[in-house]
């Protein structure tokens, strides 16, 4: 396997096949394929994931000893707010939906397309145009924005940096996530084939429909609230001042009313994936479908009523106080829901310990820790401790990184042979997750620490007791570059020279694996017909 | 299930229905102004939210043909209805007991 493949017994080339009187670039950016469009979203988010990952390698760099060093306070202050604006908004938020989500959705469904491919097309414009003017913003007026990427008033206000440029991307990008979300929930009602009920849905599906529904519904209030603070820089309403009757705690509001159910949409996809991966490597037939189900609408609800967690320590009144750490406590159940059902799939299955299996347990480790320590933050009383420290940062990068981001590298494991045909090196691909692992933990765990202590968060500076664990952190950031390096240079080599894998490597049971790799343009030659659940294994042969 | 299965024709509303609910539309703008210039004190807002709750109601209803599609579409709709009201009633309940039980 290890063996170059040599051009003959390279696999037919499905979509990815060029088009015959278009040129190269223009076949794929004014493409209506779902899978076209998803490698295009791929690549986009990948590069960007490339940028604010050199971010934050600075930010780490400087703060690997205190005092003034490499970078002066106001680069630093600019280097947070794009690491944050480009890794939620450009990275995380589209990450799985936009790129595996649009690849898979119609290929799971039995459908040939979305249901409005233009439109598809269109979201990944608007992504596009958005990314080039949140760039702009960065090189254009007074300095890059330094707000950090909440924008919160009254400092987004009064700053001179180039917010209003800011803002304004993150509008054209939330209309992309929008369209994006309708999309996927006309498609899911419409294109299923016949005999996908929706007890035969695969559960990413299920997840990609939770999120698509929180895209349509809390989108809007983030371009809402983005326009306000455009409105308020230029015209300067003082709909947040309170010296003109405005209230600067609605700003919060506002924000966090879209922005905690985003961390849904960045998570759930993930939990998909996660559920698609496991019973494929336990060989075993999903426990408790109907629940996963449920626990991915009952979080995309339950997580739109608890956003002013993020404000315990804001001066809003106690009894909101009360009630949205209630409501918080609420959120873990179905999330723990899925854990469980995720490790009693595994229990007594046949498993074989594949690259993507790692990144998905990888997943379920990081993400158990990462939504545990949410709790400390969602009790009122621990949360004036920690709010606004290092020990936030830990829980958000262990919940998105470790959760979103290695779901998103499971997802690339488990589904690069259905997408290119080819197999990538596997020892490689397990050496890259063990060094991504250590990497990760050593990088975020000291912030659990320093955060505890008291070391607050988007500071350029610290006292020389935090400088070790800053020290340590820093030594994780480059372990874990280490091992990013490693497994995209694998995943390239297999694009590149892989052997072929074939229409279904894995031995997995939904839609996807039944026509050949990568997929034919329509995706399937004949109409499937469904007459089995997604996760009803054929019995076991020898593979590969 | 083909997609297209349960597609009504499209519906052809008669110009006196628009027109009367047109004319709606206009009446409850006056109801609005004229509202507007008394002093409720609170209720002044819940005045003019209700009625502008009532002509989206009405727009969407009969101007986006709401009225003639099937059930899963009011469902939905109604959905996000719901959605968008608890948005806003659970952040003006903040508000309600803002400054309250502190010192
Ligand atoms: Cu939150």
């Amino acid at each position: 396997m290890t063996e170059a493949a040599s051009p003959q017994d390279s696999p037919a080339r499905g979509f990815l096949t060029p088009e015959p009187g278009r040129g190269g670039l223009a076949s794929w950016i004014f493409s209506t394929d779902h899978k076209r469009i998803g490698l295009l979203y791929l690549t986009c988010i990948m590069t960007l994931f490339a940028v604010g990952v050199c971010l934050g390698l600075l930010m780490r760099l400087k703060l690997m000893t205190p005092g003034n060093t490499i970078i002066a306070p106001q680069t630093y202050n600019a280097a947070f707010t794009l690491h944050g604006v480009i890794m939620i908004f450009l990275v995380v938020i589209p990450s799985i939906p936009a790129s595996f989500g649009n690849i898979l959705l119609p290929l799971q469904l039995g459908a040939s397309d979305v249901s409005f491919p233009r439109l598809n097309l269109f979201s990944w414009w608007l992504y596009v145009t958005g990314a080039l003017v949140a760039l702009v913003s960065i090189f254009t007026g007074s300095g890059a924005p330094d707000t950090g990427w909440t924008f919160y008033v009254p400092f987004s206000e009064r700053t001179t940096t180039n917010v209003s440029v800011a803002v304004l991307a993150v509008l054209i990008l939330g209309f992309s996530s929008i369209l994006t979300g309708l999309n996927f929930i006309t498609t899911i009602h419409q294109q299923r084939a016949p005999g996908m009920s929706w007890r035969r849905l695969p559960l990413l599906v299920w997840s990609l429909y939770a999120t698509a529904w929180i895209q349509v519904l809390a989108t809007p209030i983030l371009g809402i609230t983005t326009l306000l603070i455009f409105s308020e820089r230029v015209l300067h309403l003082g709909l947040f001042d309170p010296s003109r009757g405005g209230d600067p705690l609605l700003y919060q509001h506002l924000f966090w009313i879209y922005s905690h159910p985003a961390v849904y949409i960045m998570i759930l996809p993930a939990m998909g994936v996660i559920s698609e991966i496991i019973p494929v490597f336990a060989h075993k037939k999903i426990f408790g479908y109907k629940m996963i189900a449920f626990s991915s609408l009952a979080i995309a609800f339950f997580g739109s009523l608890v956003w002013a967690h993020h404000m315990f320590t804001s001066g809003m009144s106690d009894v909101a106080v009360l009630v949205f750490s209630f409501l918080t406590f609420i959120v873990a159940v179905p999330s723990a829901i899925k854990v469980f059902n995720w490790l009693s799939t595994l229990y007594k299955g046949s498993i074989s310990l594949e690259p993507p299996l790692l990144y998905s347990l990888g997943f379920i480790l990081m993400f158990s820790i990462g939504g545990l320590s949410g709790l400390v933050q969602g009790a009122a009383g621990a949360d004036i401790h920690v709010h606004d420290t290092y020990f936030v940062v830990a829980h958000f990068h262990y919940v998105i990184f470790g959760g979103t981001g290695l779901g998103m590298f499971a997802a690339m494991h488990f589904w690069f042979p259905k997408i290119f045909g080819r197999m990538y090196h596997r020892g490689r691909a397990a050496w890259a997750f063990g060094i991504i692992m250590v990497g990760m933990n050593t990088l975020y765990f000291p912030m659990f620490v320093m955060g505890l202590e008291g070391m607050p968060r988007r500071y350029y500076d610290y006292l020389p007791q935090f400088a070790h664990a800053q020290f340590i952190s820093t030594v994780g950031s480059w372990v874990l570059a280490l091992g990013l390096l490693l497994m995209f240079h694998n995943l390239y080599a297999g694009l590149r020279r892989g052997a072929p894998a074939g229409p279904n490597p894995w031995g997995a049971a939904t839609l996807e694996w039944s026509v050949a790799s990568p997929p034919p343009k329509e995706n399937f030659p004949e109409p499937p017909v469904v007459s089995k659940g997604p996760y009803d294994f054929a019995p076991r042969e020898h593979h590969v | 299930m083909p997609p297209d299965a349960k597609h009504s024709a499209p519906h052809i509303l008669s110009p006196g229905l628009l027109t009367a609910v047109w004319g709606a539309l206009v009446c409850l703008t006056g109801l609005t102004i004229a509202l507007a210039r008394l002093d409720l004190g609170f209720w002044n807002a819940v005045a003019a939210l209700s009625i502008a709750s009532v002509k989206a109601l009405l727009v969407i209803l009969f101007f986006m043909h709401l009225k003639y599609e099937n059930r899963l579409l009011k469902w939905l709709l109604g959905l996000a209805c719901l959605v968008l009201a608890i948005f806003i009633g659970m952040t003006f309940f903040d508000l309600a007991y803002r400054g309250l039980g502190t010192p």
